[in-house]
């Protein structure tokens, strides 16, 4: 692929990056920001494909580093956000043990 | 920049646009509540996806057993450092997982600049950006970690002459940079690593404390630029899209943070430059405030018509949560209108002390964002402030030299009283005075969040 159907892309990408997140509420700041964080740990794929073609032990050794890395950033990533979201799942019981004691 | 991408075949490159899909869906998912938990599923669907894919894509894959293993190991380090962290500590660990992210671009384009040798003048410029970027992210966000993790001052740290020092640093670092590109040597690669690394430790170690979840949230963004700048690097496109999209979402994020704190992202990030975060009312110690014991609490509490409780990072701390909620719902089964006010940054980020209280089960309609409460507080009998300070802080409206000035607060200085539950007379996360506790319709409720509430409780049922 050409650097400029690379540029286009980029371009395009920082539109849709901007245009997704233009209205969220402060609510979901946190969340949000760990989702994303989690998104960019597909920086491990990158890893994978230095190791895999790492072509003396130093070059393996940085690039396995980099793998562990990348790889705690995309499953952490994920799993702290879900359990961030969890938090906001409705939650019937107490509105219900209100509505009684009321 | 590499052959892989031209030579990746079709079904490949259509998962990657999948893949590339289900990100942006997973962005626009947690831009809503409702639709919050589909977006994670999606993104993490397409990251899945994502690296399976590419080990059948048909690369070479040398070392793979290797590759497996570390993959593994680091799967798993995320996984139980996401599952036990307590949610108080969250911040901190979404630092830490941005900053290893960052980290390992930084190392990705290291390898493959020493792989593929150098001739492109895009390669270069961009390994150069990839380097300086994720290093830059990495070290500085082991820096916030330390901060938030209080394993190090929260406050500003200002090194004498740190100013120049810094943009010594950063010159020598574009120096170097630029140096790469024209004339490439590999110790020249290693030097620039070190560099950004220091930089990266210069640029946050003087942002003040209530400013750091600005910080992580920009840092996060240039991880995202780092992780594109790196897809570039090694010609792959699912890489350069979702690093862009992450670079620029975050951007637009951090800077409705900074908005929510009420400051220029600028000054968040150079304010302790100027040194101007001296604390103001440093004399104020010594002044006589009104303490209260929980009985006197409970009888204010207990006969008043409308309450308003004010949460802050000193309730999640005492993980007094629950006990909070009781008193609310014994309070709103006594007939008193009850509300929590919460600070756009309550806690340690925006939108924190939401996730604390709702992991609490407090109703959601009960809280009540800071324009939707602050007119309310001067019909208010009692304001129940918890382990918060520095969002009721009126030196953010009146004293220019405070490092908050400026930033939105709550207004509890309009109601009729107000209690604050505190642990001492320590000042807030941003390490200021404030001037409400001397106030004569201020009373002060010394002790551990819960156990003080606890009392409240139990008084407040013989009332």
């Amino acid at each position: 692929m050409d650097g400029i159907a690379l540029l286009t892309i980029f371009i395009l990408s920082i539109f849709v990056g901007f245009e997704v997140v233009s209205k969220v509420s402060a609510v979901l700041h946190t969340p949000l920001m760990s989702g994303a964080n989690a998104i960019h740990g597909v920086v491990v794929m990158g890893a994978i494909i230095v190791a895999g073609k790492a072509q003396n032990n130093v070059e393996l050794a940085i690039a396995l580093i980099a793998v562990l890395l990348g790889a705690i950033n995309l499953v952490g990533g994920f799993v702290v956000t879900d359990r961030m979201l969890e938090m906001f799942k409705p939650k019937k019981a107490p509105a219900a043990k209100e509505g009684g004691a009321a | 920049m590499s052959e892989a991408a031209v030579s990746d075949p079709l079904w490949v490159q259509l998962a990657y646009l999948v893949a590339a899909i289900l990100f942006i869906l997973a962005l626009k998912g947690l831009s809503s509540p409702k639709t919050a938990r589909q977006g994670v599923l999606a993104g993490a669907v397409g990251a899945l996806l994502a690296v399976v894919v590419l080990f059948f894509s048909g690369i070479e894959l040398k070392n793979l057993a290797l590759i497996l293993i570390f993959l593994a190991v680091g799967s798993i380090v995320g996984l139980v450092a996401a599952r036990r962290v307590k949610m108080t500590a969250m911040p901190q660990l979404v630092a830490l997982f941005n900053g290893v992210g960052g980290g390992a671009a930084a190392l990705i384009a290291v390898v493959e600049y020493f792989e593929v040798g150098s001739s492109d003048l895009l390669f270069l410029i961009f390994t150069v950006a990839t380097v300086i970027i994720g290093s830059v992210a990495f070290t500085g966000s082991i820096v916030t970690f330390l901060k938030l993790q209080e394993l190090m001052t929260s406050r500003p740290v200002v090194i004498p002459a740190g100013r120049w020092v810094t943009i010594l640093v950063a010159v020598a670092t574009i120096v170097v940079g630029v140096w790469l590109v024209v004339d490439p040597q590999d110790w020249l690669l290693v030097a620039l690593l070190i560099l950004s690394s220091i930089f990266g430790v210069l640029f946050v170690l003087p942002v003040g404390g209530a400013d750091v979840p600005i910080v992580i949230s920009l840092l996060n963004a240039m991880t995202g630029l780092a992780v594109a700048a790196s897809g570039y690097v090694l010609g792959n496109l699912l890489l350069l899209i979702a690093g862009t999209l992450v670079g620029a979402s975050g951007t637009v994020l951090t800077n409705m943070m900074a908005k929510a704190m009420g400051r220029p992202l600028t000054s968040t990030l150079f304010g302790a430059f100027n040194g101007s975060t001296a604390g103001s009312t440093a004399a104020g110690s010594d002044r006589p405030v009104r303490s209260a014991t929980p009985n006197d609490v409970a009888i204010m509490l207990g006969y008043a018509n409308k309450v308003i409780l004010v949460p802050g990072y000193g309730l999640a701390v005492a993980q007094a949560q629950s006990t909070l909620r009781e008193l609310a719902d014994l309070l709103t089964e006594k007939g008193i209108e009850v509300d929590y006010a919460i600070h756009p940054v309550a806690g340690r980020m925006p939108g924190h002390m939401n996730v604390l209280l709702a992991e609490a089960s407090v109703p959601y309609e009960q809280l009540k964002e800071m324009d939707e409460i602050n007119p309310e507080f001067s019909s208010t009998d009692v304001v129940l402030v918890v382990g918060a300070n520095d969002v009721v802080n009126p030196a953010a409206r009146t004293d220019k030299t405070a490092p908050i000035y400026g930033m939105p607060i709550l207004n509890v200085d309009a109601a009729q009283q107000v209690v604050f539950l505190k642990r001492s007379m320590r000042p807030g996360f941003a390490g200021i005075e404030n001037e409400i506790l001397f106030d004569p319709k201020t009373s002060l409720l010394f002790g551990d969040a819960k156990e003080t509430l606890t009392k409240v409780v139990a008084s407040l049922k013989t009332v």
